[in-house]
């Protein structure tokens, strides 16, 4: 069954080189207060400590990380759902930083959000009918009586049953609440889609749906994804491009390929060392970088290059001291380290 | 032959509910002997977790209809009365959760928690359980621990929190730990500190080892041999070799076909399992597997496959025959580069 969808599909080869979204320079910073009346500031949580980056149309960028590390952070600030300290961000050319009410409103049906918890991301007292229809009640593109039949249109194209359009979120599965959360997203047909882990909540098997499912989607809408996980696999499977994010700042930006065959960053590199293969043999010969202790405080970032407390090769004063800069390490990779690794210097991937 | 640490022998754990009746585990039966680490996989509602419920005596005769023996020791733990399963538990069996946060008490100080496990089975004063708690937060990894057993939970990272739990568990040199989901909750480095300490501590008290997860890419590195489980059912057995390079089974297939993995082709496509796993009050009759199975034969529909070796240690619950496994093996599974 095809869906019109003629008015989204606009960049063309022409424009393809102009970025769908552009940061400059964001940093998202979280007052922490002390005091009940007289409300003092005592520090600041550095979420997103200065970020450039460009997603291209019908692109996939990655963005990797661990825990705190400031990727979802990062989501919601390019979704406007959280409001950025500094730095600009630019949506199709347009600055889109200060867009409040309507214009804002206007804005967010060029892009949706798809949640990591498909538990927590569904009203549980309404149908799956109303959750998926939500988007149509609230920007009013489709005309009342056309609701139902383009809701089950929707339904049957992430893969789910049209006859379930009155059915509650807690009769499916985590894999179908997935598919419910995707087709809520595409239902105003938007040109960027920001995944917020879609399928760490998942079975393994459930995962490859959901994956297979989002890449068929991508290929039919012309959809652009940022798509944030923490398992370096999935990201490699489904990106063009992926960003290794860490306490704040992006360290390694590179296509596929080279960051997982010529990892730059002693970061980057201990990430891919940690991955589980399915492969004992080939899981056995790879290098093993293991990283002591936790992430640092966010409060209070380590001075010179954020990474240096736990990187097996600082090399001091300098790591501590100079903070890195990313530049090019391979034509398409760059990433922030003085001291790179060399190339292969955790998987032997053969060709 | 030595006589194994623990043997369950056609083990069931069926629930009556008001919608009919749940066969959680449909007689499962395997062995395990010191110093083994076994991996259980399969999906949510395979059975995996609540047949090791079962083993530490947490589900009991008056929540289920259990049947089976479960040999530990040479004693049947499920005959034991509970007193006595409770001396066990704790001290020579013991067990971590996949989520540290809702298993640790918010309200109590961590090392006092570790301090308490020790009491409840030796008889030593408050001090010294103290001081062996913090010895074991030592042990697996935490920095200055005499301060951070004086810590809460809430003060402790995820990973920090698994070591905590890690630290109880172990506290009492137990022949068997089981690990239920242990790093599914954890950042990918952390899963790999927390697999690499359990490895470790594994040589450093010489217990046996089970670790119960989704992933095949985590039991890969750290484990002897490997269950696979659908439906509460085991439908494979074998050691890491066998399970990775010659399954014979078509869901051990689907698993190892459907996971993203680093050294592939990114334009590949990922091998889905089709549909979803049954519901276990309405198990399909036959081979469970074979409304997903794209390898299904009329024979599956109605004649439920046995577990059958098919080379000495190696086992699949599989009608396909031989000769049909080994080349839908070489050619569709192990394919790839």
């Amino acid at each position: 069954m095809s869906v019109d969808v003629s008015q989204s599909v606009a960049p063309t080869t022409e424009t393809d080189r102009v970025p769908l979204v552009k940061l400059e320079g964001i940093r998202k910073l979280f007052p922490i207060t002390q005091g009940i009346l007289f409300q003092r500031k005592i520090g600041n949580v550095h979420a997103v400590d200065g970020v450039d980056l460009e997603v291209y149309p019908g692109e996939t960028v990655g963005l990797v990380g661990e825990t705190g590390c400031g990727k979802s952070t990062l989501a919601r600030v390019i979704m406007r759902l959280y409001n950025p300290t500094e730095g600009r961000i630019s949506f199709d050319g347009q600055d889109i930083t200060h867009l409040k009410g309507r214009e804002l409103r206007e804005q967010r049906r060029n892009m949706q959000m798809i949640f990591q918890d498909p538990f927590a991301s569904l009203n549980p007292r309404k149908t799956v009918g109303s959750i998926i229809a939500e988007p149509f009640r609230l920007h009013k593109t489709v005309a009342k009586d056309r609701v139902k039949p383009e809701v089950q249109e929707l339904m049957e194209l992430v893969g789910l049953s049209p006859e379930h359009y009155n059915r509650f979120p807690h009769e499916f599965s985590g894999g179908q609440r997935q598919r419910i959360g995707v087709a809520r997203a595409l239902a105003l047909r938007p040109r960027l889609i920001v995944c917020d882990e879609p399928v760490s909540a998942l079975d393994v098997s459930i995962q490859a749906q959901i994956l297979n499912l989002l890449e068929d989607l991508q290929e039919e809408f012309k959809l652009t994804y940022l798509f944030i996980a923490h398992d370096l696999a999935v990201v490699k499977h489904v990106s063009d491009r992926v960003a290794v994010m860490y306490l704040g700042k992006i360290v390694e930006l590179a296509d596929g390929g080279n960051l997982y065959k010529n990892p730059k960053h002693p970061y980057t590199g201990a990430l891919l060392s940690a991955v589980p293969i399915a492969d004992p043999d080939l899981a056995a010969q790879r290098k093993r970088i293991i990283l002591e202790g936790d992430v640092p405080s966010p409060i209070d970032p380590p001075s010179g290059c954020r990474f240096h407390p736990r990187c097996p090769n600082a090399q001091f004063p300098r790591c501590k001291e100079e903070e890195p800069v990313l530049r090019q390490m391979h034509p398409g990779q760059v990433a922030a380290c003085h001291f790179p690794l060399e190339d292969r210097a955790v998987l032997e991937i053969s060709e | 032959m030595t006589e194994p640490l623990l043997e369950v022998k056609d083990l069931t754990v069926h629930f009556p509910t008001e919608d009919g009746l749940v066969k959680a585990v449909d007689g499962i039966s395997f062995s395990l002997e010191p110093g083994e680490t076994l991996g259980v996989v399969g999906e949510s509602g395979s059975g995996k977790s609540v047949s090791f419920l079962t083993v530490m005596g947490l589900i009991r005769s008056d929540q289920a209809v259990i049947t089976g023996e479960v040999f530990f020791q040479g004693q049947d733990l499920l005959k034991l009365p509970v007193e006595e399963m409770r001396n066990i538990r704790g001290a020579r069996i013991s067990m971590i959760f996949q989520d540290p946060m809702t298993s640790l008490h918010p309200y109590y100080k961590v090392g006092t928690q570790i301090s308490e496990a020790v009491r409840t089975h030796q008889k030593v004063s408050k001090q010294e359980a103290h001081d062996q708690a913090v010895e074991m937060l030592r042990k697996v990894g935490i920095p200055k621990p005499d301060e951070r057993a004086k810590q809460y939970p809430h003060e402790f990272s995820g990973g920090m929190r698994q070591r905590a739990m890690i630290a109880m568990a172990l506290s009492l040199n137990p022949d068997l730990l089981i690990a239920d989901e242990p790093t599914t909750a954890l950042d990918v480095t952390v899963q790999a500190q927390i697999l690499d300490l359990i490895d470790r501590l594994k040589q450093e008290f010489n217990a046996a080892v089970v670790i119960i997860t989704h992933d095949l890419g985590v039991v890969a590195e750290h484990c002897d041999t490997i269950q696979v489980m659908y439906a509460g059912k085991a439908v494979e057995f074998g050691d890491r070799h066998d399970i990775y390079y010659g399954s014979h089974h078509p869901y051990t297939w689907g698993l190892l076909r459907s996971i993203a993995r680093l050294d592939a082709d990114s334009n590949e496509r990922l091998h889905p399992i089709k549909g979803l796993p049954p519901s276990l009050i309405n198990v399909p009759p036959g081979c469970a597997f074979h409304p997903r199975c794209p390898y299904v034969m009329d024979i599956c529909r109605t004649e439920t496959p046995a577990l059958l070796p098919s080379d000495g240690h190696h086992a699949a619950a599989c009608h396909l025959s031989l000769a049909d496994k080994e080349r839908i093996l070489k050619e569709e599974v192990m394919s790839r580069s």
